[in-house]
Order: C-alpha cells, then structure tokens, then sequence
C-alpha cells in the first residue's frame, strides 16, 4: 500500500492513539484468527482421526468428505449474504429438494435435455423461490424469519405434491450429466472444484464490488444505511434472490451427485447450513462474516461426522454436534465481543 | 489562522427565515430564523424546549416546515428528505454518531461511493490512502484500516466529519458535540472546525458550554420558547446577556420554593464507583431537601443516579436507604426500599409508550393492586384516575397508549407512576427536559409540594437556573469526581460553573 | 437509537414522517378485529369441511379434529407468551420428540412408567432452562440458541434411541389416542389444552406478571426501569416452554402408543403459524389467549377436512404457510400501503453524490 500525501500531521491528542492501538489489534488478530482457528480445528479433527483409522487419510475417505462438504458450502455461500444483512433464510433446503425432483422429473421424460437446460431450469426455480422470499421480506416488511420458515414448508408441500410418493430413477440420469457429481481428480470431486470456483467468486465479489459492501453495512447498522442512501430494499431482495438461486443450483448437484431423490432430499439442510455458517464466523446479527468461513465451518462440521464414522462412533452423532457447535460457535463469539469491548472501554478511559 | 470574512453582498450558504414547525397540538418552532455564512461558526443558544432541535432537523431534511423559507445560496429550496440535505451540502453531526462497527473507517467514510479501479472493483489503496488524506487536512491520527466498532466518540465524531467532507459539505451542523469528550478531546475538534472554517465551510454549533462558545463562534443566535430571539457577533454579548436572553423572564417566580427544614438523613452515599463512570462519590439527601447533582454532559450524573437505583452495579462503595444497606445492582430493591426513579429518557426508559396511560402509571405498582393473585382492574384504573387527577394530567381517555400524550404529561405519568408508591426518596433525572413552560412549572410545585411532605428528592439538571431556583443543596460533578458541595446561599452561576468545569479541584465542602 | 431519535425532543404526537398522525384504537374495537375475523374464518373452514365430506360434521370426527391439534395447542401456551415478550423458541418439536424418546428409552429399560414420565419431564424443564441460560444470561438472540437447541434436542434424542421404536405402553394411557374423555366427544389433549388456555388466559390477562410480559415485549427497557425483572421472566419462560413440550411429547407417545426419535419432527412450524394466526405480534408486545384458541380451532379444521379427502399431510402445510404469511401480512396492511407509498417517493430521491 502506497502512503499517498505528507505523513500525519503530530497527534494533537492522545486519545485515538496508542492506548487503543493494543485493543485495536486485538480485534483484528481475533477476526483473522476465526478462520485459521476452524482450519486448525480441522487440521486437528483429522490428525487425531487418522492416528486412531489410517483409512481416514485416505483418497477415497478425502474425496467423500470433500463431496459431502460440497452442497452444505454452496448453501452456505448464499445463506451467508442473507444473514450478513440481519435476515435468515430457512428454506434452502426445500427449495433444493423442489429443484433437484423437478429437474430429475425432466430428465425422466426428456432424456435427450441438454444439461445447459437442466441447470437453467433448476436454478430458475431457486431464483423464483428467492425473489419471493426477498420481496414479501422488503416490501411487505415481514421480518424474514417468519417469511422463510412459511417459505420452508410451503416448497416443501409444492414438492410433495409433484413427487407424490415417487422417486426418481437414476437410470433416467444421463451419464453426461452424472459426471460432474461424481468424477474426480486425483481424488478430488469435479463438484468440490466447482463449488470452490463459486464460493472463490462471490466470496472476491463480497470484497471487491460496491453492492455487496452495502450488505454489510445493512447488517451492521440498518438505520445508517437508510440514512446513507443505501437502497436497502433492493440489496436484500438480491441477497435472497442469490441465496435462493444457490439452493437451486444445489439441487442439480444434488442429483447429479445421487441421481435419486425423493420428496425428503434436502429436508433438514437448512439448520445445518445455518451450523455451518455461524460456526464459520458469520454473525448471526449480521454485518460481518464472510462466505470462506462459512464453506470452511462446513468442511469443519463435515469432517467431524465423518471422523466420527471413521472412529466407529455411529452416524447417529451427527446432528446433536452440529447443534452443540452452533451454541458454543455463537456462545464463543459473544464472550469474546464482550470481552474486546471492555477492553476497549478501558482503553478509552485510560487515555481520556 | 485568519480568516478572510466572506465579501459583502455573497449570500449565506443557508438560511432560514420565520420557519414554524408544529406536531399537533405543540407548536415546536413558531419563528425560526438563523444565517449561516460560509467561513463561520455559529452558536444556536436556548434551553431545552427553545426549539433548537427542531429546527437542525427541518434543515436536516428531516421534516419539512410548515411555513417559513429555507434558503441555499440565496434561493428558496425544500428538501424531499434527508438525502437532499446532504445532497444540498448540509452535513449533521449527531451527538453519538452512528457509524458501521463492522466496517473498517475508510469504508465509513466511503460506503456507497468507494473509489474504484478497472472492472468496478473497489481500490482499497486508494480509499485508505484518501481516508489518510482527510485525517491529515484534519490534523487527526486514525487508522483507516481499523473497525470503526470501539472507536471512542470523540474518534467517531471525526470520521462522521470526515465522511460529510468527503460528501463535500459546505455546512456542519454539530448538535452538543463536546458533550461526551474530555478536555484534550474538546481542543482537537476546536481545531477540526478551524479547519473547516478555513477551507470556506459554515458551522452550526449547538451547545450549553457557554464557554466553549466563546472559544470557537463569531456569531450567535438566542432561541427561547419556539422563537427567535436575537443575533449577534460574539464580541459583542457578555455572558450575562445572552442568559438572560435564553431565559428571559423573572427567575424568582418560576420556582416555587418552600424552605422546609430537612429531617433525618434518608440516603447516604459513602465511596460509590462504578469504572468507567465515577468514582468515589459520597453524600447525604435528608428528608424535605432537595439535592440537586449538577456538571457538565459526561460528568457522570445520571450514571451516578442510575447506580444507586440499580439499574447500572456499581463496583464499589455502599448505598444506604433509611438506615439500611442496598443491594447493589438490583432496581427491585431500590424500589423495596422506597426509592423512585424518574429516568432522563422518557420514550425509552420511563415510559412504555404503546401501553395504555392507566396501564404505564400502575406498572410499578402492580403487587400492590392484587388480591387472590389478579389485578383489580377497579383498583388499576382509581389509581391511574388518582393521579392524574393530582397531576392535572390533559389526556383524550386513560386507556389510550402513552404516546399520544405530550411530553410535559408524559413527564407527568413517569412521575405519577412514582409517586403512587409514596416513595421515601425521589431521584429524577433531568424533571423538565423537553417540556413546555406552563408543565414546567407544574412540575417544580410538585417537586416543593413533595418535599413539604418530608421526601427526599435527588434531582439531576442541566438547566441550570432549575437547579438555583429549587435545590436547597449542589453537589457539581466534574468528570467522575465530586468537585463541590455548595449550600443554596453559596450556589450561583459561576460557583458551580467553576466546579463543573474542573477549576476548583479539591475543594468539596 | 437512530441520529433521527436523537435530536427528537418533544413533539405531542409521535409523528410518523409524511406527517400523518396515528390515531389510537381505542377499547373494545381494537382487541376483537382479528378474533373477529378469525372467528369467520373457523365458520368458513367448518363449512368448507362439511362440503367437501359427509362426515365432517359427526361427533366422531369432532373427536379427531381435537386429536390431531392437541398437543401442537398444547405448545403453543407457552410460546405465545415467549412471542409475546419478544422473543421466540424454535426448539419446540425437538423437545417433544425428545421427550418421547425419553418416556420410550426409561420404559424400554424397566422404569415404571410414571417414573419415566416424570424423567421426560424433568429433561423438557433442563432443556427449557438451557434455553433461558443462553437467551438471558449470555445475550444470544433467540433465534439462533432455540436453532442450535432445535438440532441438539433432536440429535441427543437420535442418540439414545437411534432408529428404534418402543412400544407396549400401558393400555389404560395409550387410550387417549382412541377414546375421548368420558361423556364427551373430546380427545384428552384437547380438554388438557382447554384447561391450560383458561388458566393461562387468566394469567396473561389478568395477573402481574402478565402485564409484565406485555411491558417487556413493548419496550424491554422501560420495563427494566420500572423494577420488571426481564432476564428471570424470560428465563422462566422459556424452562416453562420446555416442561410443556415435554409434556406435550408425553401425550404424543401416548397417542400413538409409539416412542420414537423422529417424533414430531417438522411441528414448530404449526405451532408458531398457530401463535402467530392467533393475533400474537411478531414483534412482541401484542396478543390474546382467545386468539390463540381460535387459531387452534381454524387449524384443527382445515386439518382435518384436507385429511378426510386425503391430502398428504406434506401438502396441507402449503395452507399452513400461507396462513402463517397472511397472519402477519394482513393487520398491518394499512401499514404496508402506506410504507409503499412512501418507499416509491424515496425512489425518485437522488443518491448523493
């Protein structure tokens, strides 16, 4: 970074200066520190698994947990823009289901559809669900979280009402289409490359783009960002639409990953995608966060089920840990908050 | 630094002439008039209730006037809202600033117009570099790169004017900017509004420090009761001048003041503190005084009060109510004991405002108006209609919600839902903020009528011909320590205006 | 508070910023609109039940509607009060599933049965308690202790009974899933659920504590300063919610004379959508036992008609979720409008620059 100007002028007063410079980095050791913490914490999960079942380090065991970290990542990728703007969005997980049996359904009758076609038919029906979500949310106010829990249940009852007890049949997948879902290299899934390329690009765009720094100062002091002339309505019902969208699009990986699904695929994800996300460091009251740490908060929970499996602790684990670590995750940051703004309180009185 | 004055015949960068503003019933603003010149700064004087507030917020965009011009550079304009005003070049700096903790100060004082480079992607260099730059013209040292969360408020205040010059302002209207920062902090934005001053900005600057006006303003205008009242450049008013102009009326016969002679000693204060706030304060209010707590803003009044209520715990020293030592940090006990708190914040501390008037006085009542474990709803209501009998209370039906009240008899149903636990002390924060003239003086006969009956009242005022007028004893705060202890002979403008302001270290009574 | 609070100092009537002034709605009148049109909705849902089946109408199948919305009702109590204060409680369903899990797993290993009811209900008031601890004591929002507490209940009650089912529940309590209580056409839960709404309709309406959790969801703060203790009403709240969910679960087991993990599963929405139907504001502050009643009431229908021309259960919560949207949509349309209007005049604003 180049200085650009004269250097600053002697600090007239102490008061912004070095009392607060040690609190001041505190805060920013302990923002960096969350994601190199989960990556510790994973490098940490594995070692440990390994040394008690060799098999864990192996490709295959990698490829697995790095495919089944793939759909809770990319849900987490969108679900992160929502909640970085004080909403929730609960019903990823049904709009998945809705858009990996309809488009499954296509397949079934139409098996000469091109796969341009089947991605653009389920992200369709993901961004239709977002931007209903997004504009009862802006325009008509009602806080979020009663809009996607409704949401949840009615996509969830339009998909049962389409399958109807059915299923569908992995012999109506095409080959082609299958290969993305479960193809690798070198024991990496062709889908973890891709859903890594997706979360590098929002995750860059998050940085680097105007609109996107709007959703955090949303989340971080709504009525200022009113006040600054923020479109605040428009940039929610895009982050829902986007959020939305990345659930359809998981659906298509979804069944190109199993090349079945039943009316219960995707039932449940949204809890744990919301695990995922605040373990992952993202605020649940919004303005911080970033989608990184949320697709590595579900490489963290993914890899500890799957570590329990390897250390033969059954599977039925799974859940009440992803519970226990979105308490200790939201506990954890709200200790530590209190505890960098006592410090900084502190600071500023003793300099005062 | 000189300051050319602007040539003869250029208009003023805003004015605003025989502006009316009216809420209701209450007419907030009846003549509001004030000249803004580029390169000045200008003082806007007045008690609470004179209609300073108001007025900032029609030139904020905020509300539009009733009648009256609001004039830039000369011509007529009428702001759609808030984005125009600032558009307009108006910039208002708030007493607490709100910015985005979780936004770095570059991207506070940028958000939505960040530089950007190829591709529309946001040049953090550039953006912190010219974060850099502003802070330089400044003469401030703050690092753009940190999160703006922790930031004191004398910092925060800084970048919120760094953001408005980075909206190429042209005028700064600071509302009551120094309350909240010490002395150091105080001398640094005098030196931020020079600045300004000298780059050709005008300055609103509202304040109760008659002495800070006097450091930095050229020009002062004198609001009282919705109006105008007069201008002048500032050598030419003396202190005395412009208080007199601000209260303009016989002060003996504004407060009602029966000398009772005090009775025993119901709360005694030894060594409270609470880090942060104030430290070892110490004092005694008897029956039939009434102790008033003066100082500055940020001296640690109602943090003071707050902690022997027990809404804030204090960390050290005792509170003792009729004999009896207070559990700290519990407002339950406080209120068992037979304390009373009238807070400083009516709409968010003293009164539920979306709940029935009826409902709000009996709240604090509530085990009282109990048989068999149900509330008497006969009982709820002759309370409610007790007291707002007593009071004079002026309202459409006591089961409308408190909001629909005006301030001075929402004032009225904090102090009637205290009073109907007859409580042995009284401690009020600020009894007539925000409140038309005739309640006023409602008000402060209650206050007597009270304290005739042998309670105690701790009274905590920033106006300070109120705390003259009704206290039988000062204590000053200044910066977190008891500065004095003057009698009610001893207390006078400058007496306590030495203490507040520090000059008198060392001397409590 | 926003810089627009700040410089509020004293206007008579809180203006909202196009200048109109509200009008408060006074006694009566204001209370009854929403029982009022809930009230037309019951009459509608149990005409539209009677049209599309005969047998709608039958003391039997009164007997049914009141079965299959009993415990949902149940829970429902306590929440509304938790909705009332501000807060909420998603963790509802996982608790009764919990529960059961309980009641199935203490029975399973020979503890006798009222003994294993009160294990489950011991665990419902520890699980409620953990979610007042984390609301009040730590300061975490609701919403994501009562999810995290959502999937943990759900997982612990994976964990101990895994994929099994437990069975043979005495036969005199596994009545209350086929018989209703002697010499009424009502299902045990249902008449349980009566008994609570009176005692806790008299309590939020008519005690102290009841105005207290009104003041606290109105403005927390002004309730704090009048002596309301706002952490240890919460914390109580929600140790409350959880006992009735386990409650709530006991009867559920005993309904279907099955102990399973996966019980429940999928609940929490009809029990907030019937809160929130009821009347009981979103945000806190607002709401009547009645409505809630009558809510209960609508739901139990609709329920019932859709399963008597055998609508899966999966499709009914498309109604549930749109009920639950227009709940909250349509008392505050005047509202909406005029936030409309006024967002559309904000659009022709220009940025600054």
């Amino acid at each position: 970074m180049t200085a650009v100007g004269p250097a600053p002028a002697p600090a007239p007063a102490p008061a912004s200066g070095a009392a607060t410079e040690a609190p001041r980095r505190m805060l920013e050791r302990v923002s960096r520190a969350r994601e190199l913490g989960i990556v510790a914490a994973i490098v940490i999960v594995f070692l440990v698994t390994t040394g008690k079942n060799s098999a864990f380090a192996h490709g295959e065991s990698v490829q697995q947990l790095l495919a089944g970290t793939c759909l809770i990542a990319l849900l987490g990728a969108g679900e992160t823009l929502v909640i970085v703007t004080r909403n929730v969005d609960l019903s990823v997980g049904s709009v998945l289901g809705l858009s990996a049996y309809v488009v499954g359904d296509l397949f079934a009758h139409h098996q000469e559809m091109p796969q341009v076609a089947a991605y653009g038919v389920g992200i369709g029906i993901g961004l239709v669900c977002g931007a209903v979500n997004g504009l009862v949310t802006t325009v008509f106010r009602v806080p979020s979280l009663v809009v996607t829990l409704a949401a949840l249940y009615v996509v969830r009852g339009i998909d049962a009402l389409i399958v109807n007890g059915k299923q569908v049949d992995p012999a109506s997948i095409p080959h082609g289409f299958q290969e993305l879902g479960s193809a690798a290299v070198f024991h990496i899934p062709w889908l973890a490359v891709f859903v890594a390329v997706i979360i590098g690009v929002i995750g860059y765009a998050m940085r680097s783009f105007r609109p996107a720094r709007d959703l955090y100062a949303i989340g971080s002091n709504p009525d200022a960002a009113a006040l600054a002339g923020i479109p605040t309505g428009r940039r929610v019902f895009t982050a829902f639409l986007i959020s939305g969208g990345l659930a359809g699009l998981g659906g298509v990986l979804f069944l190109s990953e199993f090349a079945t699904v039943a009316s219960t695929a995707g039932s449940g994800y949204e809890f744990l995608v919301i695990a995922a996300v605040v373990v992952g460091g993202v605020a649940i009251f919004g303005g911080s966060g970033t989608v990184l740490g949320a697709a590595l908060g579900a490489l963290l929970l993914n890899t500890i089920n799957q570590a329990l499996v390897a250390a033969q602790v059954s599977a039925f684990w799974n859940q009440a840990i992803a519970g226990f670590l979105l308490l200790a995750a939201i506990a954890f940051d709200r200790f530590l908050a209190l505890r960098v703004n006592r410090a900084l309180r502190s600071a500023e009185r003793g300099a005062s | 630094m000189v300051i050319e004055p602007p040539g003869e015949g250029s208009p003023p960068v805003v004015e605003m002439r025989r502006v009316t503003k009216a809420f209701g019933a209450v007419r907030a603003l009846e003549d509001g008039s004030v000249r803004l010149v580029a390169g000045e700064a200008h003082a806007l004087l007045g008690e609470n209730g004179a209609g300073k507030s108001t007025l900032v917020k029609i030139l904020a965009g905020v509300h539009p006037p009733d009648d009256g011009e609001v004039l830039v550079d000369g011509v007529p304009v009428r702001f759609a809202g808030p984005a125009a005003a600032q558009a307009a070049g108006v910039s208002i700096i708030y007493q607490e600033p709100t910015l985005f903790p979780d936004l770095t100060v570059a991207e506070n004082i940028f958000i939505g117009r960040q530089p950007l480079r190829r591709g529309r992607r946001i040049d953090e260099a550039a953006m912190n570099a010219r974060a850099v730059e502003l802070f330089t013209r400044l003469g401030v040292a703050i690092d753009p790169r940190r999160p703006a969360r922790g930031l004191s408020v004398a910092d925060q205040q800084i970048v919120e004017i760094a953001k408005a010059i980075a909206f190429r302002a042209r005028v700064f209207v600071m509302d009551e900017p120094t309350a909240a920062l010490s002395s150091a902090e105080v001398n640094r934005l005098f030196d931020v509004v020079r600045t300004l001053r000298a780059d050709g900005a005008a300055v609103l600057f509202i304040s109760h420090r008659l002495e800070e006006v006097f450091a930095i303003c050229q020009q002062v205008t004198v609001m009282r009761d919705g109006r105008f009242v007069r201008t002048d450049p500032i050598g030419d008013l003396t202190v005395d001048q412009i208080i007199r102009s601000m209260v303009g009326r016989d002060l003996s016969a504004l407060y009602p003041k029966t000398v009772t002679e005090p009775g025993e000693p119901v709360l005694e204060v030894r060594g409270l503190g609470r880090l942060g706030a104030f430290r070892d304060v110490s004092f005694t209010v008897r029956a039939g005084e009434i102790v008033a707590l003066a100082g500055l803003v940020g001296a640690g009044r109602s943090e003071v009060a707050r902690a022997i209520f027990g809404i804030d715990r204090s960390d050290a020293g005792t509170v003792t109510i009729g004999g009896r030592r207070l559990r700290p940090g519990s407002p339950q006990a406080a209120m068992a004991a037979g304390i009373g708190f009238v807070p400083e914040d009516r709409r968010q501390q003293g009164l539920v405002m979306d709940l029935a008037i009826d409902r709000n006085v009996a709240l604090a009542s509530l085990g009282r108006l109990r048989r068999f474990g149900l509330i008497r709803r006969s009982a709820e209501t002759a309370l409610a209609a007790d007291w707002a009998g007593r009071l004079r209370l002026k309202a459409g039906r006591l089961t409308d919600p408190a909001w629909t009240l005006s301030g001075g008899n929402q004032q009225k149903v904090v102090l009637g839902k205290w009073l109907a636990r007859r409580p042995a002390l009284l401690i009020i924060d600020e009894p007539t903020r925000g409140i038309d003239v005739g309640t006023k003086t409602e008000v402060h006969r209650l206050l007597d009528e009270l304290v005739s009956q042998g309670v105690a009242v701790l009274m905590i005022s920033s106006e300070l011909p109120e705390v003259l007028g009704m206290a039988d004893r000062v204590l000053v705060l200044h910066e977190g320590r008891l500065a004095a202890e003057l009698s009610r002979a001893d207390a006078d403008e400058a007496s306590i205006m030495r203490a507040a302001t520090g000059q008198n270290v060392g001397t409590a009574a | 508070m926003s810089p627009v609070d700040q410089l509020e100092q004293d206007p008579a009537v809180a203006p909202t910023p196009d200048g109109a002034v509200r009008a408060p709605r006074r006694g009566w009148g204001a209370l009854m609109r929403w029982e009022t049109v809930l009230l037309a909705l019951l009459l509608a849902s149990i005409f539209y039940g009677s049209q599309v089946s005969e047998h709608f109408l039958s003391k039997s199948n009164f007997f049914f509607i009141g079965l299959n919305v009993g415990e949902i009702a149940i829970m429902a109590l306590p929440l509304t009060l938790i909705v009332i204060t501000g807060e909420i409680d998603l963790s509802v369903a996982s608790m009764l599933g919990l529960s059961s899990t309980l009641v199935g797993l203490l029975f399973r290993e020979g503890w006798p049965i009222w003994a294993a009811v009160a294990g489950a209900l011991v665990a419902g008031l520890l699980g409620g308690m953990l979610n007042g601890v984390l609301v009040t004591r730590l300061g975490l929002p609701s919403i994501a202790v009562t999810i995290g507490t959502l999937t943990l209940f759900r997982g612990i009650a994976e964990i101990l009974l895994k994929s099994d089912s437990v069975t043979g529940f005495p036969i005199g309590l596994t009545n209350v899933g086929i018989l209703p209580v002697p010499h009424t056409q009502l299902a045990y839960s249902v008449t349980i659920f009566l008994a609570m709404a009176v005692v806790y309709g008299v309590v939020l309406h008519a005690t102290p504590i009841g105005r207290k959790v009104f003041a606290i969801g109105l403005q927390e703060e002004a309730a704090f300063f009048a002596g309301v203790r706002v952490q240890r009403v919460k914390f109580w709240l929600y140790a409350l919610s959880g006992l009735v969910c386990a409650f709530a679960g006991v009867l559920w087991t005993f309904r279907f004379a099955t102990s399973r993990y996966d019980a429940g599963t999928g609940l929490e929405l009809n029990v907030v959508a019937i809160v929130l139907l009821g009347g009981v504001s979103i945000f806190g502050g607002r709401g009547s036992i009645v409505g809630v009643v009558l809510a209960t009431a609508v739901m139990g229908c609709l329920q019932e008609a859709f399963t008597l021309i055998n609508v899966d259960p999966q499709v009914q919560n498309i109604i549930t979720g749109v009920l639950l949207l227009l709940s909250v949509l349509v008392p505050n349309l005047p509202e909406f409008v005029r936030r409309g209007r006024r967002a559309l005049a904000r659009r022709r604003q220009p940025r600054p620059t």
